[in-house]
């Protein structure tokens, strides 16, 4: 079958999607091979330190779940912000040479826009990752640090 | 040499993923998804976009799938501040139980 | 290649109302983070960016034409409803001073994003490209969304939120995919060119239908048209007064005046396929507004099923597909923006310190508490009914003309019919006013309203008369700048 393959050049969708299909059906045999054979074989233990998710002998404390601060939200946020504004620079690069000045400047504009945006953020505090009271503590550890 | 995709698959892709969009905003419960579906839905608008450009040889297709990107992430930001600022008044992201105006 | 790309100096400054804006809402945004103390001044200086665009649209419109490779067109029409929208955020703005004060939320974001609302509503009243529609109308709703939650301690107001903000995302991806297929199937975004595209006749009329069915919900979600209004009693109820009253006013001024174009343009071709649909869209949202407005107790949902009513009337206008069809539902709409405005601007007032009265029995004797606000608050109200005289009656007079002009006999005694019921709810507010005593002796006195407040309700009430007794001004403008819908 694969010196059929191989013997001429793919012409249908069929023919050039086959190897993936060979891939794909290869990976599952070998994924079930693995698991089915581990099973079969395998010895079973079923005590209270096997089912422990860490079996390092690291002890889990407290809820997986953990609530973060808003503010890694409102970063992550920004973020996608500004960087999808760049998404505008592509076409604008491909298009540079023929407009010249004038699509230099239309870009100077739209990236002052945006610069904008960035100073009202930077002002508000969205950039300040410490609260006003981490910063306190801080600044008191320094100082008697100093004494 | 092998022909190329039909445009046709394309746009049969792009309904299958609108439908899907679709479909989840209007039988999801949590907010989140309800908002994940309506982004399923502009994914879906930005391929036939994408796709009826490159049948056309024209480019401006493209170019509005930036748009709708751009406008997508705007979108994005806001809803989910206001989401944010739902769960801090109410502590629950479920349709259902965001919806104290009645008659 | 590109050598005509560069847009002469005239395209910009027919631009200049949307450039005036977003400038004076980048600067409102910049002195905001940099400012402490007292934001009114910020409210100020939007109301002076408001009056520049006013000035600069003035100027546009008497050297209009396209600009920006047929991105946009300054014509009557647009002018028109860039001068209404406009209006519109003056008024919220002058009726927000105190309103915002007596909240404790006098932040420059409030005014800011009134301005790139109405940046958003300026594009959308002038644009002759589905990406341009696109662009505008995500503008002046991404701003909305916020506006409508702008109270963010509220559960209120974050319900109102988040209802506007998902359904209204919903509808602009139909809004957008109805688009990308009309591009694909004629090649162009631009209204004119579609219409020569899709008469030529090559494509399959199936998905023609479709790409504009897909429009058609995402435009008839965003003017509150029947089966797509569920959102607005919640949203307008939740919002904040002031916001209501813009909510109510500009994006659907602006949103309709859209929906005009771009189906008068581009589908006019085949208008009597989708006209049936247009005229049970007309009835069903006057049928389903009315009814359930009769119902409430609360005044601001009542006025948001009310809202919903009235744009079942401006869609008979829009059934009777002709220019004077068009020219009165301008006239409508900004007879409705003018009273609608006056009235939340008068709940704002009477609603108290964090919204407590909006009951319709906490009006009860009203009338004599504050007898210049009640009289006032019965000119807007005789406005919505349709009493003579004010803008109300000659909006429905001509939106009822128009339809018995296209021989629509029976849509128009069906609107009649519903007009009639209307009047049954809104004269439950007045009975409230004058012939309720209140329920409980010890209501509480509620403090004069601010000088800007009084402004913004006189002008509106001003407005509304002006409309009602001089009718014509308006009404020729009008029907002169619809001349291309005909």
């Amino acid at each position: 079958m694969l010196l059929w393959y191989f013997g001429h050049m793919p012409t249908t969708y069929a023919e050039t999607w086959f190897p993936v299909l060979i891939q794909i059906l290869i990976a599952l045999a070998v994924a079930s091979a693995m698991i089915g054979l581990s099973a079969l074989l395998g010895r079973h233990v079923r005590d209270p330190i096997k089912f422990m998710p860490y079996e390092s002998g690291m002890n889990p404390v407290g809820n997986a779940r953990e609530r973060f601060s808003v503010k890694f939200y409102l970063v992550a946020m920004v973020f996608i912000l500004f960087d999808i504004e760049a998404i505008f620079l592509y076409p604008w690069a491909v298009v540079y040479r023929q407009l010249r000045l004038f699509a230099f400047f239309e870009m100077l504009l739209f990236i002052v826009l945006v610069l904008c945006g960035f100073f009202y953020i930077w002002k508000k505090g969205v950039l300040d990752w410490s609260s006003d009271e981490q910063r306190r503590q801080q600044r008191e550890a320094e100082i008697r640090r100093a004494a | 040499m092998l022909p190329p995709v039909p445009l046709s698959w394309y746009l049969v892709l792009s309904v299958i993923l609108f439908a899907l969009g679709v479909a989840g905003f209007l039988y999801r419960k949590s907010v989140i998804t309800v908002f994940m579906s309506i982004e399923l839905m502009l994914n879906a608008v930005n391929l036939s976009f994408v796709s009826f450009s490159y049948e056309l040889k024209r480019v401006d297709g493209h170019i509005y799938s930036f748009f709708v990107m751009v406008v997508a992430a705007a979108e994005a930001a806001v809803g989910l501040a206001i989401i944010l600022t739902v769960f801090k008044n109410r502590g629950t992201l479920q349709i259902d139980e965001v919806d104290s105006m009645k008659l | 290649m590109f050598g005509n790309f560069q847009p002469a100096s005239v395209e910009y400054l027919r631009f200049l109302p949307e450039i005036l804006l977003s400038a004076f809402g980048i600067i409102i945004m910049m002195l905001e983070a940099v400012s402490k103390g007292k934001r009114t001044y910020l409210g100020v200086i939007a109301l002076i960016g408001i009056a520049a665009a006013f000035a600069a649209n003035a100027w546009a419109y008497f050297n209009g034409g396209p600009a920006f490779q047929n991105m946009i067109l300054i014509d009557g029409y647009g002018a028109f409803f860039r001068g209404l929208v406009l209006v519109v955020g003056f008024l919220c703005i002058l009726a927000a001073f105190s309103y915002l004060e007596r909240e404790h939320a006098q932040t420059g974001e409030y005014y800011a994003l009134i301005l790139f609302s109405l940046v958003g509503q300026c594009i959308l009243s002038t644009s002759t490209d589905l990406i341009m529609v696109f662009i505008g109308l995500e503008i002046s709703s991404i701003a909305t969304y916020i506006l409508a939650g702008f109270l963010r301690d509220d559960t209120r107001n974050n319900e109102s939120a988040l209802k506007y903000f998902l359904l209204g995302s919903f509808a602009t991806a139909f809004l957008l995919y109805g688009i990308a297929w009309i591009y694909g199937l004629t090649g162009s975004t631009n209204l004119e060119e579609i219409r020569r595209g899709l008469t030529q006749g090559t494509q399959p009329l199936v998905l023609i239908g479709l790409a504009a069915a897909l429009l058609f919900v995402g435009f008839a979600f965003k003017v509150s048209v029947a089966p797509f209004q569920v959102w607005t009693p919640d949203v307008y109820q939740g919002a904040a007064a002031p916001v209501t009253a813009f909510l109510s006013a500009g994006p659907k001024a602006a949103a309709f005046a859209i929906f005009f174009r771009v189906f008068l343009t581009s589908f006019r071709p085949f208008s009597d396929r989708w006209l049936p649909l247009v005229w049970g869209c007309a009835l069903a949202t006057m049928i389903i507004g009315n009814f359930a407005a009769l119902l409430q107790t609360n005044i601001k949902r009542l006025l948001g099923y009310s809202s919903i009513a009235h744009a079942g009337y401006v869609m008979i206008a829009f059934t009777a597909a002709s220019q004077i069809g068009t020219a009165a539902a301008m006239f409508y709409l900004a007879s409705y923006a003018l009273m609608n405005i006056g009235a939340f601007a008068i709940i704002s007032h009477i609603a108290g310190r964090n919204e407590r009265h909006v009951k319709l029995e906490d009006l009860a004797g009203l009338g004599r508490r504050e007898p210049v606000i009640s009289a006032l608050l019965a000119v807007f109200v005789f406005s919505l009914i349709g009493v003579p005289l004010t803008g109300g009656f000659f909006g429905k007079f001509y939106v009822f003309q128009a339809a018995l002009n296209s021989h629509l006999v029976w849509l128009t005694v069906l609107g009649l019919i519903n007009s009639a019921i209307a009047a049954y709810y809104y004269l439950k507010i007045l009975l409230a006013v004058y012939m309720q005593e209140p329920a409980t002796i010890a209501q509480e006195s509620l403090p004069a309203p601010a000088p800007s407040l009084l402004v913004a309700i006189w002008a509106s009430a001003i407005g509304t008369l002006f409309l009602g007794i001089f009718p014509s001004a308006v009404l020729s403008f009008a029907s002169l700048s619809a001349a291309p819908f005909r």
